[in-house]
């Protein structure tokens, strides 16, 4: 199990050192940097909030980086019952609570061996992060322009090898594509961070089919195919990709229709969108 | 307004973090909630990332980026290992800079 962590501690730091840089490069004061990685303490949030907080739209990502992290929310109800018993291991816990620590929780059984990775690989995960962090400021500062490290490249690169786990799902997979060109391509007309809050567009589409019922959920169902259906052959559709999907997987791995989209597959069972550690095992988490 | 920005961000992650620790056995959220926020994250960072990649201040970044991010992308695609994803593509990067490529 320690190896394990190790592994992703080691990605952890390199990844960190390369938030540290980037937010520095970005024109971000090294106290905000610093104090992003151990208050707020979510990689892809702080990426996030750099890019718009350097393009001048706090707003924008105070909004875009709460939306990103309301995943946490499931995790919380997924994971939180092994934290331990007090208040404070609780909220303690919760702050250390991230896609990876998760990830890991999930991959051991409930009781005390998911306890203890949990602590285990939050503390470290959280002290690696924290090293990168000032890592990233001491070596970005030293070198001056991050862009002849190809830094710059480094961060999109990383945000797809986190996000490749999820892409085994049909419905993420398509409004991922579907945000990403739409944000490209409004990026010439529209002001810093609009772009990427167009994303939204797709996810929200499909949220709104599937909460009023399961027919839009399924093409191939005539309008009163599904009306009889449980509520959710959507969720059966996506749930496993959720970051709820390790424990919930079971029940909803397919919905009554058996659903076109292929459900034979294990979609994305880990699916959490910055939970790419090297070293996962993505069938162990269920 | 930045303090303010990182504290409210930080402040509102931490609440989602910890109503989902303390509702655990309360909130019961609907699938079509529990769809669609693992969704709009992926969305978001796919957009996010996409952006970063080809495009700075609004144009076209140049072709080291991309470039970079394409050898990033395959290599997890190939299941590297993070580290190395990350790294050859800065290297990538570095490289067709080093090289002239704006």
């Amino acid at each position: 199990m320690l190896r394990d962590i190790a592994a992703i501690g080691a990605a952890m730091v390199a990844v960190g050192a390369s938030f540290g840089a980037v937010a520095v490069a970005a024109g971000l004061p090294v106290w905000a940097t610093v104090a992003m990685s151990v208050l707020l303490y979510a990689g892809g949030a702080q990426f996030m909030a750099v890019g718009l907080l350097a393009a001048g739209s706090p707003l924008a990502a105070v909004l875009a980086g709460l939306l990103l992290n309301a995943r946490h929310l499931p995790f919380g109800l997924t994971v939180g019952d092994s934290f331990g018993p007090r208040l404070w291991h609780r909220l303690l816990g919760a702050h250390l609570m991230t896609d990876e620590t998760t990830a890991f929780a999930l991959a051991r059984p409930a009781g005390p061996d998911r306890r203890r990775a949990f602590w285990l690989a939050g503390t470290l995960f959280f002290v690696t992060w924290n090293l990168g962090t000032l890592l990233g400021v001491l070596a970005g500062g030293a070198v001056g322009d991050p862009a002849t490290l190809g830094l710059d490249a480094a961060f999109p690169a990383g945000l797809i090898a986190m996000l490749m786990p999820t892409m085994r799902d049909r419905d993420t997979r398509r409004a991922a594509v579907a945000g990403a060109v739409l944000a490209v391509l409004a990026t010439p007309v529209l002001p810093a961070g609009a772009p990427v809050l167009l994303a939204l567009a797709g996810p929200v589409l499909l949220a709104l089919r599937a909460r009023t019922g399961s027919r839009g959920a399924d093409p191939a169902d005539g309008p009163r195919g599904g009306a009889d259906a449980p509520p959710e052959p959507a969720g059966g559709r996506v749930g496993g990709g959720g970051p709820a999907g390790g424990p919930v997987g079971g029940d909803t791995g397919d919905g009554p229709h058996g659903s076109a989209g292929g459900p034979a597959h294990p979609r994305g069972r880990v699916s959490v969108p910055a939970g790419a550690g090297p070293e996962r095992n993505e069938g162990e988490t269920c | 307004m930045l303090i303010a920005a990182i504290l409210a961000l930080a402040a509102g992650t931490f609440g989602f973090r910890a109503a989902g620790v303390l509702l655990r056995d309360r909130l019961d959220l609907p699938d079509w909630a529990r769809q669609a926020l693992p969704v709009a994250a992926a969305a978001l960072l796919a957009a996010l990332a996409a952006t970063a990649a080809l495009t700075e201040a609004g144009r076209f970044a140049g072709w080291a980026r991309p470039a970079g991010v394409l050898v990033g992308v395959l290599l997890a695609w190939r299941r590297a290992p993070f580290v190395l994803v990350v790294a050859a593509a800065a290297a990538t990067t570095a490289l067709l800079r080093l090289l002239g490529v704006p």
